[in-house]
């Protein structure tokens, strides 16, 4: 029995490995200062970069974290500052809980009927509305963490002095709790940053630069999905590196927070 | 001296109170704020479903319960039903459950137990966690061009010894429902190996050593009593990640072949709900749309069902602790 469970824990880590490996195998080769600077290639030819996608990657996040953070923090501080016990707070964090599990690509249905259907078109702004529903709970979950790590001793000193509750809360507790809301936002950010599924059609794609946020605009994820499935070499080489781009990012930021967190809780 | 009790005192006071009031309408404001961002969270999961349902609604009208159980999928005459996307997802779930089960629990047992030295099994925990990390459309990349050529000759295998099942009886093409399914795997195993190994390490250290008194061996006491007594946070693992199995999206649509047909066999190309969202609602028409936000709606059933039973499970495991 040890050796079969020991044996899966090393068959559970062969496709991390295996994942990483392959990616930065195939993505590295064209990986240049080009892969940020330039536009994709039309079919047939060879150069070019994925610029585009990282503008419309940072615009839909941006998007996503204006509508996630403030609700996902405001909701937190209720969580650790008023509801502890209370009807109200259970029922939040169940919420918080089942929309965590719920599809990203039902996050991306909600946006197109709610923002895409609204406004006539696909656009940047559908796709961060989309993406906030992913970061959500998120942002909430790992806030309410960080602001439960903050000791009852300084809210009661607050307290003590004569401050508010909106005092001690602005003043004592959210700075106290900087640091971890801060790597909350992060997180959610990493998670949201891989997601295509929510962007297929919200943000759609474009093969050009833009920046309007009222129109459609390409993302990493989707683009790697786009030229993953299409039967062009050139396009496929590029796929593997946005893929390498996307993967170093995203797994830098999570073993950069868990390391963190994980020194905190100790 | 009593001539002062003029007006500047009062003033004064009246200043204070003003400022008094400023600061309890700025802590009043806060509260409701508050109140308000935590109502909204819960309201945005509802709203999700009432707006899917809504914009179903001409699909639900046009083929009712009917949807669910029959095949066709006729974007030309407009005639759909789910029932190959809803069997690819449970067969895609069921095979990602089968094999990602043992496994999970298999090491969540081993990385919490001290079979090897902490300094080794952390790193290693959070080298399995930073699996569910990797974006799920890279997963699909890398199953694309390196599993599908990896695990092509074994198909091919099964299939020339095994045809006769009628699990294996199609020739192999790479992209299949068994692609999709070991792919989930390994995609759905952190969830289960994380909460898992969360609920057997929160586990008083008195049961164990109780049991080993009584003369248990280490695998009598990890069987009979450690398990049991972990067993709804493991149930409870096991639903998450089947709700993140059914609604996995990106590796669906890269991997199973999104070919809308119901077969026996394992080795076919098939469909999963999400994955066919995701391949045609772009080009979809007006009533297509409707047929796949009525499709939306049965994935968001399903998953909401499959999530809040975890939940309510996880909720009772941790209220015995």
């Amino acid at each position: 029995m040890t050796i079969l469970t020991g044996g899966f824990t090393i068959l559970i880590l062969i496709p991390l490995v295996a994942i990483v490996w392959d990616v930065a195998r195939e993505g590295i080769g064209q990986l240049g200062i080009q892969s940020f600077t330039e536009l994709p290639p039309p079919p047939g030819l060879t150069e070019g970069g994925f610029g585009n996608a990282i503008i419309g990657t940072i615009y839909t996040l941006g998007i996503g974290a204006a509508f996630s953070v403030p609700l996902g923090i405001l909701a937190a501080v209720y969580l650790s500052e008023f509801g502890r016990g209370t009807q109200l707070a259970y029922m939040v964090k169940f919420a918080t809980n089942v929309l965590a599990g719920v599809p990203a690509i039902l996050a991306g249905l909600f946006a197109y009927t709610v923002v895409v259907l609204t406004t006539g078109t696909f656009s940047a702004f559908a796709g961060g509305v989309a993406l906030s529903v992913v970061m959500v709970p998120i942002v909430l979950r790992a806030t309410e963490e960080g602001l439960l790590l903050v000791p009852q001793e300084m809210r009661q000193a607050a307290i003590g002095v004569g401050a508010t509750k909106f005092q001690t809360i602005s003043r004592i507790v959210i700075p106290a709790a900087l640091p971890s809301i801060a790597t909350a936002v992060t997180l959610s950010l990493a998670r949201a940053g891989g997601e295509a599924a929510p962007l297929l059609f919200t943000a759609l794609n474009n093969n050009f630069w833009s920046t309007d946020i009222w129109a459609p605009i390409a993302t990493l994820p989707v683009l790697i999905y786009f030229y993953a499935i299409i039967p062009f070499k050139a396009q496929q080489q590029l796929a593997w590196t946005a893929a390498l781009v996307l993967l170093a990012i995203i797994l830098t930021v999570s073993i950069s927070s868990r390391l963190l967190t994980r020194r905190k809780f100790q | 001296m009593s001539a002062v009790t003029g007006d500047q005192p009062r003033q004064k006071w009246r200043e204070l109170e003003k400022q008094n009031n400023l600061v309890n309408t700025l802590d009043r404001v806060f509260y409701w704020l508050v109140i308000l961002g935590a109502v909204a969270i819960s309201a945005v999961l509802l709203w999700i479903g009432v707006q899917i349902a809504i914009s179903a609604l001409p699909a639900i009208r046009t083929f009712g319960l009917q949807f669910l159980v029959t095949t066709t999928w006729d974007p030309v005459r407009n005639i759909y039903g789910a029932l190959p996307q809803i069997y690819g997802t449970i067969v895609t779930s069921i095979i990602a459950l089968v094999i990602a089960i043992p496994v999970g629990v298999g090491v969540a047992v081993f990385l919490s137990e001290d079979f090897i030295p902490n300094s080794i099994r952390t790193p290693i925990a959070l080298a399995i966690e930073l699996i569910a990390a990797i974006p799920s459309v890279v997963v699909g990349l890398w199953g694309i061009f390196v599993f599908i050529p990896f695990i092509r000759p074994f198909y091919d295998f099964l299939h020339n010894n095994f045809g006769w099942i009628p699990l294996f009886s199609t020739a192999p093409r790479g992209n299949s429902l068994l692609t999709l399914g070991i792919v989930l795997a390994v995609m759905i195993s952190p969830t289960i190996i994380a909460i898992s190994r969360g609920s057997l390490i929160a586990l008083p250290r008195d049961l164990r050593q109780g049991a080993l008194a009584l003369g248990a061996t280490r695998w009598e006491t990890i069987l009979r009593v450690l398990i049991p007594a972990a067993f709804s946070g493991i149930v409870g693992s096991i639903m998450l990640a089947l709700g993140r199995a059914m609604g996995e999206t990106m590796a669906a649509a890269m991997l199973v072949g999104n070919s809308n047909q119901i077969t026996t066999s394992l080795l076919a190309p098939g469909a999963t709900i999400a994955s066919i969202i995701a391949a045609q609602f772009g080009e979809a028409g007006r009533d297509q749309v409707a047929a796949l936000l009525y499709s939306g709606l049965i994935l968001m059933i399903l998953t909401l069902i499959v999530n809040i039973l975890a939940e309510i499970i996880i909720q009772k495991f941790q209220n015995i602790e």
